[in-house]
């Protein structure tokens, strides 16, 4: 039976489709879950995809952090569910305390919208597993909100623990601290990023197929893993 | 029925960069030496069996966030 992985969608939410595509590509079956529901579906893993939850009101993914189905993500995290945020999503798990940091206004106020490379600093957790350590992959990045910050105390913590999944190579599009693109929780079943890999999965609508080994490598951590 | 304002604003090693923009247009309309950081004010109508210790966490908790912002609860 193929691993079954939500997709969450809040209102404003924009990339669930590519992510439930991404998930399919991978093997797996995309379970599509709500916003205002108190339920999992017993997943094995949950996708919180990029866009725009409820406007960006407050702060980008303040809103969308205390929604009923993330009570449910927050409480599945802590017995160990995969969980996976991009762009907003990740925004939204900062928000919602599932990892260090905040992602701030870009440098110079740019919607940065191109793609970009990214060094997989660390090919150990939940959704880089099957990349190689120091390997670079090619994604998207498209955000005005993902300059990424935290206090000196976390940011070596952060480093100090090898909590950096990945870093932007060459150009820093946003002025993100240290480079930092996407970070990892301690357990390194939680990860965020910025850049959205579900849209480099197909050369047909991508710039590479180097994002889809985010979401075949959580195959691997689900596998035999009880369900949510 | 009470008025409380809660002022959100950027820690100060946070690099505001929207004020640092409002700063740079308002040279355009030939005002100088002026620096602005930009936060959010946040008027709340409160019951008044809500007390400071609810204020403090709603603020602390939601309004802004500690990471990157400080702030302010007062009862006007």
């Amino acid at each position: 039976m193929s691993a079954r992985i939500g997709v969450i969608t809040f209102p404003g939410t924009l990339d669930d489709v590519d992510a439930a595509r991404a998930v399919r590509y991978a093997g797996a079956e995309a379970v599509p879950l709500w916003h205002g529901d108190h339920d999992l579906q017993g997943v094995d893993a949950v996708v919180v995809p990029g866009g725009f939850s409820y406007g960006d009101y407050l702060r980008a993914g303040a809103i969308a952090s205390l929604a009923p189905i993330m009570r449910e993500v927050v409480d599945g995290a802590a017995k160990g569910l995969p969980v996976l945020g991009i762009c907003n999503g990740f925004q939204i798990l900062c928000e919602a305390g599932l990892l260090p940091g905040a992602l701030t206004r870009n440098a110079k106020l740019h919607f940065v919208c191109r793609d970009q490379t990214l060094r997989v600093e660390n090919s150990a957790t939940a959704w880089t597993s099957g990349y190689a350590p120091g390997e670079e992959i090619v994604v998207p990045v498209k955000n005005a909100e993902g300059r990424f910050v935290a206090t000196a105390q976390t940011l070596a913590e952060l480093e100090g623990e090898g909590r950096v999944a990945f870093r932007y190579v060459g150009t820093n599009p946003n002025g993100s601290t240290n480079d930092i693109a996407g970070v990892t929780s301690a357990n390194g079943r939680v990860v965020g990023l910025m850049p959205h890999p579900e849209h480099a999965i197909d050369l047909l609508t991508g710039p590479s197929v180097q994002g889809l080994g985010l979401f075949t490598s959580v195959l691997a951590a689900v596998a035999g893993a009880p369900a949510a | 029925m009470a008025r409380v304002v809660v002022d959100v604003m950027p820690k100060p090693e946070i690099l505001d960069v929207q004020g640092q923009a409002v700063s740079r247009a308002l040279t355009r309309i030939g005002v100088s030496g002026i620096e602005v950081r930009q936060g959010k004010h946040f008027e709340l109508e409160v019951d008044d069996s809500v007390d400071d210790e609810t204020l403090h966490r709603i603020a602390g908790d939601l309004l802004a966030n500690p990471v990157i912002e400080d702030w302010t609860v007062t009862r006007v």
